[in-house]
């Protein structure tokens, strides 16, 4: 459930917890949030809330209405948004977003009933709320750690990082704590091929994408992906399957080490780190 | 008609990082052009229950119904094509078993499933779907999503109140709109395309596409496009190394060569005249 916290000059006067379908500040005593002061219109703004999110629109008011210091008409409110009135200042803190929450209270799926949208999409979009179709019966056993599910996966500390800027980014920075916020470049940063024989001798290739191929098309191909946990090669195509350090690779991604030697189509190659 | 030597097929599935259950099912039949996905929702196991049933219910019935009726043929009364009308068909059959199930089992109660089903046939490619699973189609190196989700976000995308940028903010994410097995009846979204050799044609539950940019996925599948298994895999992968927080499944399919329906010369004759 969302909330403003309203204050002034730092002096938390009063917590609003966003209940209604819409929720409208201004200076007379009907707003469901009256700020007596003259700075503040008689209908100044509205908060209409839909589920888990809330936006925030101006009435037309004389002072206008401003989010983190920036003039706004509407406005799509994200946690810890401070909207300014005035001397007084509204925050809004949602929890449902609140990071380190565990994602299974809130990211089910659940089902809409049709006609339930039918209001939620139209003008008067009451009651959508309280239509919703929580489809999970029961709160599904919480997992406790991510190393029960999956105790097959490789977790390192090199999770927590990750390694370059052409990496995916998450769609939900706020929802669940992601290995990709922060965007630290680890201690192994980034790592590039350098040819050794063959006509393109000496020339380097730096990875900077998740995946790049080398070889020929048609002929053989692998793959280097970068993951949190490093770079591994895979076998793309090709009846030939590249050999590291001599050794030629099965089907499964191969972890590569710095200063590794790789040897496809024909042609050796050195993996290394770059400082 | 065998349609194995002209599609090839590689699907993957996975609990993810997060949940210990895969309430996603996938289903692929390469000899009937058939790829179904569907990803379950309902309390304890109800959700694997509902989307298993999707799956097996549509991939059967569809096999038998295949079996009896070559798929060119079009109705003349409703002027849509056998492979729309069988997809209805069997849609509403699953639709009305999982019903079914949730109403007589107290366990099962509320469960239900999204579901994208696909059916390649006389070059083209008709799918349908419920919820928020996906078909995207990869031709040349642009990912184009053809399929529309049936959800909160996206009504609200349409309406003009969010932004897709915005949109990747919200915090209703999780919210269907549409959903197979929740009532009597449910309306599945039909659509048509032209399928040509080269063509990569995904299907996902939301585990993929919430957890991977469009830009990788379009990468991904452009690159690896010579190993369809490998592909499958580093998109299941890529979904896990961020985050991996829902059920990751994906189906996808490669047109290897033309797959024109082989009529006689009478049904030609026949669709001439009609």
């Amino acid at each position: 459930m969302a909330k403003l916290i309203l204050s002034m000059d730092g002096l938390v006067l009063k917590e609003i917890a966003l209940t209604k379908e819409r929720t409208t500040i201004g200076r007379k005593p009907h707003n469901d949030i009256q700020i007596d002061n003259l700075a503040v219109s008689g209908e100044h703004a509205v908060i209409v809330t839909i589920l888990n999110d809330s936006f925030l629109e101006d009435l037309g008011s004389t002072n206008g209405t401003s989010v983190n210091g920036q003039t706004i008409k509407k406005h799509f409110l994200q946690t810890n948004d401070v909207i300014e009135l005035g001397k007084y200042k509204l925050k809004y803190v949602n929890e449902t977003a609140a990071p380190g929450k565990a994602p299974e209270e809130f990211e089910r799926t659940m089902v809409l009933r049709p006609n339930a949208m039918m209001s939620q999409v139209s003008s008067s979009p009451s009651a959508a709320t309280s239509e919703l179709v929580n489809t999970a019966i029961a709160p599904p056993p919480v997992i406790p750690s991510i190393t029960s599910s999956q105790p097959l996966r490789p977790m390192s500390e090199s999770q927590a990082l990750r390694l370059s800027t052409s990496q995916p980014v998450a769609p939900t920075p706020n929802t669940a704590p992601s290995p990709i916020s922060g965007s630290v470049v680890g201690r192994d940063g980034a790592a590039a091929i350098q040819v050794l024989s063959g006509t393109l001798a000496g020339r380097e290739l730096v990875l900077t994408k998740a995946l790049t191929t080398l070889g020929a098309t048609g002929k053989q191909v692998a793959v280097i992906t970068q993951r949190p946990q490093g770079y591994f090669i895979t076998h793309v195509e090709g009846d030939k399957f590249p050999v590291i350090n001599g050794h030629v690779i099965d089907v499964q991604a191969h972890p590569l080490r710095d200063h590794d030697i790789i040897e496809l189509a024909g042609v050796k190659m050195e993996f290394f780190f770059k400082g | 008609m065998d349609l194995s030597q002209a599609l090839e097929i590689a699907s993957c599935t996975d609990p993810g990082m997060v949940r210990s259950h895969n309430e996603d099912s996938v289903a692929a039949d390469a000899a009937n052009g058939l790829v179904v996905l569907a990803d379950g929702m309902g309390g304890y196991n109800a959700g694997e229950v509902a989307s298993g049933m999707a799956t097996a219910v549509i991939t059967t019935e569809l096999q038998r119904a295949l079996d009896e009726r070559p798929l060119y043929y079009v109705d003349p009364t409703s002027r849509a094509s056998l492979a729309q009308r069988l997809l209805i068909e069997q849609i509403a059959k699953a639709n009305s078993s999982i019903y079914q199930a949730a109403q007589s089992e107290a366990q099962y109660a509320g469960m239900g499933t999204t579901l994208v089903a696909a059916i390649f046939y006389d070059n083209r490619v008709t799918v349908a779907h419920i919820g928020d699973s996906r078909l995207y189609r990869l031709r040349g190196d642009r990912l184009e999503q053809l399929t529309k989700d049936h959800s909160l976000l996206q009504e609200q995308i349409d309406s003009g109140m969010l932004t897709v940028e915005q949109a990747k903010f919200s915090q209703n994410k999780n919210l269907v709109t549409r959903a197979l097995g929740i009532e009597v009846y449910v309306e599945p979204e039909i659509s048509e395309f032209e399928a040509i050799p080269g063509d990569i044609y995904l299907l996902c539950s939301d585990g993929l596409n919430d957890m991977v940019s469009d830009e990788d996925i379009a990468m991904t599948l452009h690159t690896l496009s010579m190993n369809l298994r490998l592909a499958a895999q580093q998109l299941v992968q890529l979904a896990n190394d961020n985050g991996g927080r829902d059920n990751i499944s994906v189906i996808l399919v490669k047109v290897v060569r033309d797959y024109a329906a082989m009529r006689t010369w009478r049904d030609r004759i026949f669709g001439w005249m009609k």
